[in-house]
Parts: C-alpha cells; structure tokens; sequence
C-alpha cells in the first residue's frame, strides 16, 4: 500500500515539475472553434470550454494543488507544532488557553471555517492557504501537546533541565523530536485533505481563480457541459481522487510503520 | 449520569461561545469597509455610511459584540442585505430542505453500508470481503464535488432514470442523497466490518456456536448488536460531516437548503446572512456531538461516567 501511494505521489511530484516541458500544448492557449471537443489522439483528454487542452492544464493544476497542499502543511505543521509543545511543556494557564482555542475551532466544522474565511478576506490562492492553516494548525497542535506532556517526564528531558537547559532548547531539541514521527504521518494525510479543501474551495467558486487551472476550478466549469461534454468532469475529478488516494495510502502505510500496532 | 450531563453541558458553554464569537469577528476580517464591499466600490460615501449604520458598524466593538449575543439568545440573528428579511428567517425557510437532504443521505449511507459491512466481515479474506472493502475504499478517495457530476452524468445525461437537479418529486433527492451519503458510508461499511471482527473474536460467540448456533444466528443475535456501538458513535459524530457536506451537494444539484443560501449569501457579499448560515451550521454540529456523546452511555451500559 504504501509503494503505490509513493507511486502516485512521486508521479504526481513529477508531472508537475516537468509539466512546462511534458505539457503538448500552452495550458492557456484557447482554440475557440474547437471548444469542448472530446478526447483524441491530438488531445487524449479533450478541450474544454475554451478550446484548451485538458491534459496540460491538468499537468499545470498539479501543481497548484501540490504547492497548497505544501504550503498549508508546512504552516499548519510548524504553528501547531510550535503552540502544541508550548502547551504540553509548560502546561498552567498557557495550556489552558491554547487548548481553549483548539476546543474551540475543533468544534467548527473544519471546511466551514474555511470556507467562511475567504469569504471575508476573497477568493484567492493565499487565502485559501490562510484559510486552510488556520483550521490545519489545530490537528498537530493537540498531538504534539500529548506527545508533550509525556515527554517532560522522560529521564533525558528531566536530565537536561537537570545540566541547566532552557526551555526553548528543551522544547526544541529534546520534545519536539519525540513528536516528530507522528507528525510527519499527520502530515502526509493533511497533504489529502489540503488537496481536497482547496480543490472544493475552487469548486464553490472561492478557491484559485480563473484562468489559473486548479483541479477545482476545472470541475466547476465542467458543471455546466453534463450533457455535452462530460469529459470536462472526468479527468479533473479523477486527477484529484488519485492524488489524495496516493497521500492517504502513503499516510496510512507510514502509520503502520510509525504504530504497527495500528496495522491491520 | 446525571453529574456526567451537568458537566458536559457545562463545558459546552465555552465552546458555544467561542464558536460566536468567532463568527462575529467574521464580518470584522473583511478587508477594508465591509460596507463598502458589500456595496461596491461605485457606492456612495452617504449610502455606505446608511449602511454601516443600519449593520451597526459604527458602534464600538464591545457594544456590538453585546448586541450581537443578546440577539443570538434571542434568536434574531440581524436582517439580509439581499432580501432585506430577518436572517432566522431565510434560514427557517431552507431548513426542512437541508435536514430532508441530510436524514435521506444518512439513511443511504446506513443501508447501504451496515449490510456491506456484515457481508465483509462474514466472508473475511475472500473476493466477497475484498470487493466491498474496495468500494468502500473508492467512496471514501471521491470527492463528493466529483462523484455528484458523475452520477449526474450517468443516471442523469446517459440512463434518463432520474432528475439532474432541483427539487419536486421524491426521485430528485435520490442524486443528492447518494453523492452525499457515498462517504459516510465507505466509513461506516469499514466501521462495521472492524467491528463485527472484533466481536466475532469474543468468547460468547464462541459459547454460542458451541451451543450448536449457526455461524449466520450467532452473527444476528450476539455479535452483530454489539459491534454496533462504535457504529452508532461514528453515525452521531459523521452527522457534522454530512451537515458541512451539504453547502456542496446543494449547490451541485440547486437543492434550495441552507447550504445553498450560504454559498449564495457568499457571492452577494450578504455578510449578514453569511454569519447567519455558518452560525446555523456550527451550532447544530457543536450540538450534535454533544447528543452523541450523551447517547453513547446509553447504548453501553459497560461505560460509566462518574
């Protein structure tokens, strides 16, 4: 499982490094009299509304869902790893407050807040990465802060304070560490879930705009051509189901590994 | 029990709080004037400032957080900008679509999935077992923004069996009710067959196949209402996922609910009526999850609270 989540990750990672030189045609370039053509041998996954191919700009979305998949992991796993073993560490009422507001976010369903965010601050693709970290941050925040709590009482972090430590190198170099396994699985199933945010994000219209070709967006177009040009909705919506498989199936395996009491 | 009720309720009170006041402090990120952004850039300096007045805007921040709780306890959640109507209104009117949608979408996804769980696990390790659990895999990887389309594409556009979208007849909330119950039942049919395992693993079952029980009796009458506590758990805390799933569903197949009001609200800058639906929303899936977690000790008499 593991080595055909990397499979689909690594592919995914490739296409859209080499997307400029792999791409057939300019994702942008439109052929107005061609529009909505179904899939050929000139153009495998057809042309959308505008006459441009599906396959390149599929190539050149790819990368726009692995860069906000990217971005809001690495801010979310940063801040929440941060506040996480702050709360843990020190515990008192500096816990008590950044557990508050993890309880509360967390009773928000998370793709509402988000949602709600950029309806305030506009659709866009920083945004959508505000909006997506603010809701990622708490997931890390609550298993570091746990991972936390039980590393303090460890022999070698009481043995550092012991040599005269300060807390930030104790935290950082001796409790964070403890946590990271576990975080780097939370971060490979984050990827999956950023992917699939922004992509619906984009569907309802409050993602990445238009002309940018994001997985989402694409399939927002295609809504309107069911019935004349399915091949609109396929391939994007394909595309987004194998990249999220592949992270969760890259995410589950690394569990396994991290926990094999979790394997089944 | 009646300790572990007052101090859930109790702990909830914060929580509903904060999920408030981060909905007020919604309307405070919009960058710049939200008056003027819900006006345009056209508007002029005396009908931005009528309006910003009319939203109370121009108050202190503290006498408007007052005034945004005393009218939340009150159930009046401000008035639309679009429809010019209480926003408790425009939602009570959308409310019986969203919760029909969201009652039918778990009803597919329980039929659906407790059946394809038990077959699972009874046939454990053979093709049977490894079909329904690639299903279920399959409804879980498709985002319900994709599988909606596709349906529609299929039953819709190619077989003409059923509607492509809006409402009327019962047969235009079978499409919605699928797309948005395909998940949760991918979740529930690997719930169920985790389950139903376990317990086949137990002693009981055992003794009872001992006592000359088929393998199908013992799985009806002992095993399979055991396993089903951690199933009732998950329908309960997955009902918040359905809820949030619907601004999706609705808006892919123009089903008038509230989802559908929110995304609307969201295009006309209606901050108002944005607040008012992400509120709604909210608050039924903070009370959701406490209703499951009250209900929980119920079906487990094993489970004690004090």
């Amino acid at each position: 499982m593991i080595r055909v989540g990397l499979a689909i990750v690594l592919v995914a990672i490739l296409a859209a490094a080499a997307g400029p030189v792999l791409s057939p045609y300019d994702p942008a370039s439109q052929e107005l009299s061609r529009r909505l053509e179904r899939p050929s041998l000139s153009h495998p996954f057809g042309l959308d509304e505008l006459g441009r191919d599906i396959l390149s700009r599929l190539l050149s979305g790819a990368r726009i869902s692995l860069l906000v998949g990217l971005a809001v992991v690495s801010v979310s796993s940063v801040v929440g790893m941060l506040l996480g073993s702050i709360a843990g560490y020190f515990g008192g009422i500096v816990d008590d407050v950044i557990s508050r507001a993890v309880d509360v976010l967390m009773a928000f369903p998370g793709i509402l807040l988000a949602i709600a965010l950029v309806a305030v601050l506009g659709p866009n693709l920083t945004n959508v990465v505000i909006a997506l970290s603010v809701i990622g941050w708490v997931g890390y925040a609550r298993l570091v802060r746990s991972q936390a709590l039980r590393a303090r009482e460890f022999e070698f972090v009481q043995a550092a304070r012991a040599l005269g430590a300060g807390s930030p190198r104790i935290v950082l170099r001796h409790v964070l560490p403890t946590a990271l396994p576990s975080v780097v699985v939370q971060a490979t199933l984050g990827m999956a879930g950023a992917i699939i945010a922004e992509a619906a994000l984009s569907f309802l219209g409050l993602g990445v705009q238009p002309p940018t070709p994001s997985w989402g967006t694409m399939l927002d177009a295609g809504r309107s051509h069911l019935f004349d040009a399915p091949h609109l909705t396929i391939f994007p919506g394909l595309a987004i189901a194998m990249l999220v498989l592949g992270f969760n199936f890259l995410g589950d395996g690394l569990r396994d590994r991290v926990d094999p009491k979790l394997a089944s | 029990m009646l300790r572990y009720l007052v101090r859930r309720l109790l702990l909830t009170i914060p929580v509903l709080l904060g999920v408030a006041t981060l909905v007020f402090a919604l309307i405070h990120l919009v960058p710049g004037d939200p008056a003027q952004s819900m006006l345009g850039e056209g508007a002029s300096v005396e009908d931005v400032a009528k309006l910003r007045h009319a939203l109370g805007l121009d108050r202190p921040l503290l006498v408007q957080y007052q005034t945004f709780l005393t009218g939340l306890l009150k159930g009046d959640l401000g008035s639309s900008f679009r429809y010019g109507t209480p926003v408790t209104r425009e939602i009570r009117d959308r409310l019986f679509r969203t919760m029909q949608l969201a009652a039918a979408a778990m009803a597919v996804a329980i039929l659906c999935a407790v059946p394809l769980g038990i077959v699972a696990a009874v046939f454990r390790g053979t093709a049977i077992d490894y079909a329904a659990m690639t299903l279920a895999l399959a409804g879980i990887s498709m985002p319900n923004f994709w599988l909606g389309p596709l349906l529609a594409i299929l039953f819709a556009v190619y077989l003409g069996w059923l509607p492509v979208a809006g409402t009327g007849t019962i047969w235009h909330l079978v499409l919605p009710a699928v797309t948005l119950g395909a998940a949760l039942a991918a979740i529930l049919a690997r719930m169920t067959r985790a389950s139903l395992l376990e317990e086949l693993r137990e002693l009981y079952v055992l003794a009872a196949r001992a006592r000359g029980l088929s393998r199908v009796r013992a799985v009806v009458h002992h095993a399979f209402r055991n396993s089903l506590i951690p199933v009732v758990t998950i329908i309960g805390l997955q009902f918040g996922a359905v809820l949030t799933g619907t601004i999706i569903t609705e808006t892919i197949f123009a089903w008038p609910g509230v989802g559908r009001l929110l995304i609307q609200a969201i295009n006309f800058r209606d901050y108002p009526l944005v607040q008012g639906c992400i509120l709604f929303i909210s608050l039924t899936y903070v009370v959701m999850n406490l209703l499951t977690d009250l209900t929980y000790g119920l079906l487990d008499p094993r489970i004690r609270y004090d």
